[in-house]
């Protein structure tokens, strides 16, 4: 038997109905008391009360930034316009992460009945999802789910007998990550090449066509109608005091119980890793663990009690991302994974902006140029300098977060760097190396 | 010295493309609501129908919609699910996301290029493979991962590759 | 058919109740049409890893041992892809049992000792550490 945690239940809410129900089924859906938040929301509360119980409930977006979802709502609302779109951002480009697919796949219709609450309370009549073309599963089963709910009057016009009607159209990526960066992604709807815009204006003002757009995770989508239904201050007890609610998480790399998981926010990373993940295999050594993906940074043994919110991982160089969580034992190096990201984003850096076009470029060399032991310690401190410049130039949060891993890694793994470095003694031998002290880096 | 340049109006039919795989676009076209910011959707569609998007089949895309070619190629050059050679039957996608960097993906692509005899975004010489890397497959519980057309391979091993690829060959027999 | 109501909603989540209440709560369903039933990961994962092999397999299999209250559902994934394909069997009356890796070789085993035994096997299972909201 494989013991999975100890004992203690974790409560599902945006994977609640994964794995329990027939994702092609409308019936089901609606057996499990599916569409009755919209029926509520659409027949029972105004606009003003839909937005004022996400307000109460606290709920922060979870694609990564975290901003409130209830404001974001308050201020789409606001816009004067005689058209509002509602965007759902399904590209979930980050490597690692796949929670959106998880829901996707197995919870269409709870994606669906949110974007419809979500474009009742804001004004919009028109929602559009906007996937990756590498997920065709969810593709298909999202499709389905369409259709079955406009043949059950559930999309479409008087939704519920009331004037309010509203339509879901799928637009398809074709695998650019900057495409998940809302501004790259309206142009992409759009059918543009998928290149993020200065904000502001913000898509809440000047989106979709120039119209108030608004633009929400899967994820942020999949905790609405739980919300609607049992209030939000059932919501707002759980997880911790500026983070409400629980997150869904992709344990991969060197874990046992590799998978999807759902824990309240605040849960630290070793009750992730240890209690829940099942520890390192191979009885090897935990070394470090990526969250957030290419934007976000690692995270060693020594900062494994941060709680999980948006702001203690920032205040940890790290960022909560979507919550993809990478892994890695002491067999991993961590230039290599430095350098593995930096190419990632290198590739995907969409070329607009001069700081990430050509930083990253310049990053990803020089760490080449390091992890092929030809480095020397000025390449170090050029490689410092960059980073910031790139963070600091960039005009998306893709160049702006680029740096991070580079930054990070070597804030806490730095004696791994001075091993690549020819012109530093080895008094241990080549490729070892252990600082006497921390050399200077800012944090 | 400049020279004119000879603008062909007229799409050239060749072997590869027949005029059926254009006139089934164009109709795909016309049964648009509006092709306004449809421009992605058709070129997906494109890809489906001719497998590739080399330049005739781009120039027919914006001469339809009444835009630059310049814009086309532009939005096909920056995304990288579309491409311009064309791909073999099968395509081959090997995922090197960071899930599967960890657990070994460099090594499987690494053989895969050895058993095929040809690099990434290439086809091998019978039109059978295209060898593709791909940015995360969204399977990394199965890390690491390989995709052969529609189809998902994971905890794939060295040993494998051979009776993976094999059994495609087979069936073309 | 349109839903034009809440209160049509409500019927049809009624109507509807008896196909999935084993579902919420296998203990006691009184009231639930099917006896057995067997939900089976098809996620990307699940697929990759064989759910669909294991799925016709259960129909087979069933089919061959006699068993016919028993339906055999696609479900999406429950987020175990360390032991990807997922299987759980829920019986009128008992505690759902959710087993791991199960390739189309195990199946023969599941139905003949769990669902016509109704003995668990419990070198396959895994442990459910959650609840649904
Ligand atoms: C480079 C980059 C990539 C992003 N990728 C995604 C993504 O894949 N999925 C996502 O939901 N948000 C992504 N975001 C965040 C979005 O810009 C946006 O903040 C989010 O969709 C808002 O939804 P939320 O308020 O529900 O979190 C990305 C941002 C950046 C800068």
């Amino acid at each position: 038997m494989v013991e999975i945690s100890n004992n203690k239940k974790l409560l599902r809410i945006a994977l609640r109905n994964c794995g329990l129900l027939n994702p092609e089924d409308i019936f089901e859906y609606i057996a499990l008391g599916g569409y009755e938040s919209l029926g509520k929301a659409i027949t029972q509360m105004t606009q003003d009360q839909v937005i004022d119980e996400i307000k109460k409930s606290g709920l922060r977006g979870r694609g990564g930034g975290g901003f409130p979802t209830g404001l974001k709502w308050e201020l789409t609302k606001k816009q004067k316009s005689q058209e509002k779109f509602i965007i759902c951002n399904a590209d979930e480009g980050d490597p690692g992460a796949f929670m959106d697919r998880s829901i996707l796949e197995g919870d269409p219709h709870s994606v669906l009945e949110a974007m419809a609450i979500g474009g009742y309370a804001i004004g919009a009549r028109k929602g559009l999802i906007y996937i990756r073309a590498e997920y065709p599963l969810a593709i298909a089963r999202l499709s389905t789910a369409l259709q079955q709910a406009g043949e059950n009057g559930l999309l479409g016009e008087n939704i519920f007998g009331t004037d309010f009607s509203f339509d879901i159209y799928l637009k398809y990526g074709a695998g650019a990550f900057v495409c998940g960066e809302e501004t790259a992604l309206i142009n992409s709807c759009e059918g543009k090449r998928g290149e993020p815009n200065y904000k502001p204006p913000y898509p809440v003002e000047e989106g979709y066509w120039g119209y108030p757009t608004c633009v929400n995770n899967v994820e942020t989508f999949a905790n609405i109608a739980p919300i609607i239904t049992k209030g939000a201050q059932w919501f707002a007890s759980l997880g911790t005091e500026k983070c409400k609610g629980t997150k869904v998480f992709a344990l991969v790399g060197k874990i046992k119980n590799v998978g999807v998981i759902e824990v309240p926010m605040g849960t630290t990373l070793r009750e992730i890793i240890y209690d829940i993940g099942g520890g390192i295999p191979g009885g090897r050594k935990f070394k470090a663990v990526q969250t957030g993906g290419p934007s976000g940074g690692v995270i060693g043994e020594a900062n494994l009690d941060t709680p999980m919110d948006y702001d203690s991982l920032i205040s940890i160089g790290s960022m909560m991302g979507s919550g993809g969580m990478i892994i890695m034992d002491e067999t991993d190096n961590m230039v290599k994974i430095a350098k593995f990201y930096l190419e990632f984003t290198m590739d995907e850096s969409c070329g607009r902006c001069t700081p990430c076009r050509i930083g990253t470029k310049r990053l990803y060399e020089i760490l080449n140029k390091i992890t092929s032991r030809k480095g020397t310690m000025a390449d170090l401190d050029a490689l410092k300098q960059l980073a910031y410049m790139v963070k600091d130039g960039s005009l998306c949060g893709l160049g702006q977060t680029a740096p991070n891993p580079v930054i990070s890694t070597m804030k806490y793994f730095w004696d791994e760097y001075l091993a690549f470095i020819k012109d530093v003694d080895h008094p241990r031998g080549e490729g070892r190396y252990t600082a006497k002290n921390k050399i200077g880096i800012r944090s | 010295m400049t020279k004119p340049q000879a603008i062909d109006v007229n799409p050239s039919f060749k072997e590869n493309l027949p005029k059926e795989k254009f006139d089934e676009l164009d109709s795909f076209v016309n049964n648009l609501e509006t092709t306004r910011s449809a421009l992605i959707e058709i070129l997906h569609k494109a890809q489906k129908i001719f497998g590739y998007l080399p330049r005739d089949v781009q120039l027919h895309i914006a001469r339809k919609l009444g835009i630059p070619g310049a814009e086309v190629f532009g939005v096909v050059s920056f995304y990288s699910y579309f491409t311009t050679k064309p791909r073999g039957k099968h395509t081959i996608s090997v995922c090197t996301g960071t899930a599967c960097f960890v657990k070994g993906s460099d090594k499987i692509i690494e053989r895969v290029k050895e058993k095929l005899g040809i690099g990434s975004n290439e086809i091998t010489e019978d039109g059978l493979f295209t060898l593709k890397d791909v940015r995360c497959l969204g399977t990394c519980g199965m890390a690491p991962v390989m995709m052969i057309d529609d189809k998902v391979f994971g905890r794939v091993k060295e040993e494998d590759l051979d009776n993976i690829i094999n059994s495609y060959r087979n069936k073309e027999l | 058919m349109k839903i034009n109501s809440l209160d049509k909603l409500k019927k049809i989540r009624n109507e509807y109740q008896k196909n999935v209440c084993l579902r919420v709560n296998s203990t006691d369903s009184e009231n639930s049409d099917i006896r057995i039933e067997i939900l089976i990961g098809m996620a990307t994962c699940g697929i990759s890893a064989g759910a669909k092999d294991t799925f016709n397999a259960f129909q087979e299999e069933l089919a061959k041992q006699g068993v016919n209250d028993a339906k055999v559902v696609s479900v999406g994934c429950i987020g175990y892809c360390h032991s990807e394909p997922t299987v759980q069997v829920n019986i009128r009356g008992r505690e759902p049992v959710l087993y791991g890796n199960v390739k189309k070789e195990e199946v023969q085993e599941i139905v003949q000792k769990h669902i016509k035994g109704g003995n668990p096997i419990e070198a396959l299972t895994l442990a459910i550490n959650f609840e649904r909201a």
